[in-house]
């Protein structure tokens, strides 16, 4: 979603590069380009003043350290600054001493509550937890209905009943006590922040349940008009958190900035994609690294840590490298792939990665499809590919399901995937590579339940892609 | 809540909805006016200006625009105090949204019509008043579940069916929304009602397969007895600057018709709807000002920029 918002400063960086000093008369034009950048990407105007002036300040007083150029320098400032006003860390969830532990869902209408609600206790119960949603929208025709469906699909119960929401909430909450839950989540009724009448009600709601969390939910899609709506709900309910939605569109997400700066409260979800499981802790460093055109590196690494056993990945590393690259490891790429979540997210994590390619689609279907087709060849065909000859094509186009044209497709596909990794392998290790930096600088909040990076662990090998100071020139 | 009031005559309940939000919603615009009528035009006015516009979504690319063309007009009309230059600059705005046919199209057996969007943004909720305005005025609608993705959408369009005393046609969950599309046309032809309104599910203009979806729901409606003879694209009133990019998209995939601006009742203006007329020339035809069944309305430009600036 902050594509857009990436191009714009690389744009503004690639012309500061060519300067040798930082002048106050180029601090001002790129602020001028920050300020509509940040303007176009719904950044509330107030907000944008605040942040202007900020890296004004610093970049005005500031000298330009010897080891970077006046282009890297704003970056930082830059990079700083976002990560300051997005929240500078993740909230950690941690439960009462006594179960169960309430999370209170508000926002307007349309902007996720009920899939989000689902979405939460799905990810309560991969922590081990025992949700249990409540559905106090009694609003809306068939929210409720909603709910029950995604509570069936994520085998987590849903109380609900037609009375009126603030006794929903009440009995929602003691039946959850009675069936020994340890996590409730109530979902609301969407409510625009002048109806006074409806955030009355929500106040209510909250009075009577005495959340341990209340999180905003809101679209990323959002406008000027954030602002507004965020502050309503605050002072209403005094936020934990906010849970952002819909940022796999291309909305440039300045919402989440607007809202970060008026609550004060960490953005503490991010909703990735329609599937229940497309859902995760919000990690405002690595945003703002995305909004500066870095990529988001880390969670790349991250997830592909996650999935790699360490053992397997030294030993793809060394096979990548010799360049004997089998459709056998073509195939257990494509399933780590899979398991790291949609494609298209990862795309759009790695920095340089050209825009139009970013909004490109890769359908998770065609991994399927691949898979099919590996899965059809004798594990002689998978070690020598050039051995597959028409008959073997046909009968395994038609083991996988496929055209005989599409197996074709496919080992040229890998071929040409060989080749370059050979390409890559033949430079030798550390040639296109930059040296790893130790650690990075400012605070980094490891969520609970990801594993800490070990140093001299194998990282992943692309190019580029190293942890710490990224070089913009290398996207070009 | 509360019970659903018929609006005694449309004209009527139509401009009174849109005094009424701006009864709510008043605030920037008015204070803009108080701080600037005591001075006369400067720098800081045209700040103001650009201030006001830009907190209402018009985008930094509209309000440039618009501020061009109304420095040009100040200068040669010697346009003295800043009122005046509000004036000016509605009247502009107003003039650029007005000049279209904002009447549904109704010549098909039967016409049809599809409302498209991102998720959140209130389709099933438009369609839902809708067919209860439709049937207010004797005409009765079939009603098209094409959400088949979205859990309970069917049960939710259901709902207002009943209220409206329209037909429901729909699928099993999962099922293919073109087809579901399909059998409401031939449904409705087949009984003689003389309008079909479909819902598809949210999408976001960014995920090519489910757009791919659209334009075969899109073709596929026009296969059958019926005509399609709208696509309106729902467009949130909160939405920023994305909403351009999800006009362009949409109407790339099945030519839109027009924009139905919805939660205008809230703090949030919609100014965004300005670029998607100007620049890909789709106009707003309904507005959602509420959830009662009456609180959908016809676009009245006027209306909508004093709403803007109030």
């Amino acid at each position: 979603m902050f594509d857009t918002l990436s191009n714009r400063f690389e744009g503004i960086f690639k012309r500061m590069r060519g300067l040798g000093t930082l002048r106050e008369s180029d601090v001002d034009e790129v602020l001028r380009e920050i300020r509509l950048a940040l303007l176009e990407a719904d950044v509330n105007l107030h907000v944008v003043r605040g942040f202007q002036d900020r890296v004004r300040q610093r970049c005005v007083g500031a000298e330009v350290h010897k080891a970077l150029n006046p282009a890297q320098q704003v970056i930082k400032f830059v990079h700083e600054e976002l990560v300051a006003s997005l929240g500078g860390e993740t909230l950690e969830i941690s439960h009462p001493a006594k179960p169960p532990t309430v999370v209170l869902l508000a926002g307007l209408q349309g902007s996720g509550k009920t899939t989000n609600a689902a979405k939460l206790a799905s990810w309560f119960k991969q922590q081990g937890r025992n949700p249990m949603l409540v559905g106090a929208d009694l609003q809306r025709p068939a929210a409720v209905e909603q709910l029950r469906t995604l509570g069936a699909s994520i085998e987590v119960p849903v109380y609900s009943e037609p009375s009126d929401p603030i006794a929903v909430a009440r009995q929602g909450l003691a039946e959850a006590v009675a069936s020994s839950r340890d996590v409730v989540i109530c979902d609301t009724a969407g409510r625009l922040a002048i109806d006074d009448e409806m955030m009355d009600q929500v106040g209510r709601i909250s009075d009577v349940i005495d959340p341990h969390y209340t999180f905003l939910v809101v679209d990323a899609m959002t406008g000027q008009d954030a602002v507004t709506t965020a502050e309503s709900f605050h002072a209403v309910l005094e936020l934990d958190g906010v849970i952002l939605t819909k940022v796999d569109g291309d909305a440039r997400g300045g919402a989440a900035l607007s809202v970060k700066e008026v609550v004060g409260r960490p953005i503490a979800f991010s909703s990735t994609g329609e599937k229940i499981d497309e859902f995760e802790l919000f990690h405002p460093d690595r945003v703002a690294s995305r909004i500066l055109g870095m990529g988001d590196v880390l969670t790349l690494v991250e997830k592909a840590e996650q999935v790699y056993e360490e053992a397997e990945a030294e030993a793809a590393a060394a096979k990548l490298l010799e360049g004997e690259f089998t459709l056998e490891d073509f195939l257990e790429q494509m399933r780590q792939l899979k398991k790291m979540g949609s494609l298209q997210n990862l795309v759009g994590m790695l920095p340089g990665v050209p825009p139009e390619l970013r909004k490109a689609e890769i359908e998770d279907d065609r991994i399927t499809q691949v898979e099919a087709i590996i899965c059809s060849m004798t594990p002689e065909e998978r070690a020598t590919p050039r051995i597959i000859d028409g008959s073997r094509r046909q009968r395994i186009a038609t083991g996988s399901g496929v055209r005989p044209s599409e197996v074709s497709q496919l080992l040229r596909q890998f071929s040409e995937v060989q080749r370059m990794m050979k390409r890559m392998g033949g430079k030798g290790p550390g040639s296109t590579r930059k040296k790893p930096k130790k650690g990075r600088k400012g605070s980094r909040v490891t969520p609970p339940g990801s594993q800490q990076r070990k140093p001299g662990k194998p990282k992943l090998t692309l190019p580029g892609l190293e942890d710490g100071e990224f070089d913009l020139s290398s996207l070009r | 809540m509360g019970d659903e009031q018929a609006p005694e005559s449309e004209e009527e309940a139509e401009s009174a909805s849109f005094r009424n939000r701006l009864a709510t919603a008043r605030g920037t615009f008015s204070g803009f006016l108080a701080s600037v009528v005591s001075r006369g035009v400067d720098d800081a006015t045209w700040e103001e200006l650009e201030e006001a516009l830009i907190l209402a979504d018009a985008g930094v690319g509209t309000t440039a625009a618009l501020l061009d063309r109304l420095k040009e007009q100040a200068k040669a009309e010697k346009v003295a105090s800043p009122e005046e230059l509000v004036v000016l600059l509605k009247a502009q705005m107003a003039q650029s949204l007005e000049g279209y046919d904002l009447e549904l199209g109704t010549d098909g057996n039967p016409a049809v019509w599809l409302f498209v969007g991102v998720n959140g943004v209130g389709k099933t909720t438009t369609i839902g008043k809708l067919a209860a305005r439709e049937a207010q005025s004797g005409c009765k609608a079939v009603l098209a579940a094409g959400d088949t993705f979205r859990a309970a959408a069917a049960e939710q369009l259901g709902q207002w069916a009943d209220r409206a005393g329209a037909e429901l046609v729909r699928g099993a969950e999962g099922a293919d929304p073109s087809s579901v599309v399909f059998d409401a046309i031939e449904h409705a032809s087949a009984t003689g009602v003389p309008l079909v309104m479909a819902d598809t599910a949210g999408r976001l203009h960014t995920r090519t397969n489910l757009m791919e979806e659209l334009s075969k729901i899109h073709r596929v409606a026009g296969k059958g007895p019926g005509t399609v003879t709208e696509v309106l694209l729902v467009i949130d009133a909160s939405t920023g600057q994305n909403g351009l990019a999800q006009a362009r998209r949409f109407t790339e995939s099945a030519e839109l018709t027009g924009v139905v601006l919805t939660k205008l009742d809230g703090s949030a203006k919609g100014g965004i709807v300005m670029a998607v007329q100007e620049e890909l020339g789709i106009p707003v035809k309904l507005v959602g000002l509420g959830e009662e069944v009456g609180d959908l309305v016809t676009f009245d430009a006027h209306e909508f920029v004093e709403a803007l600036f109030s």
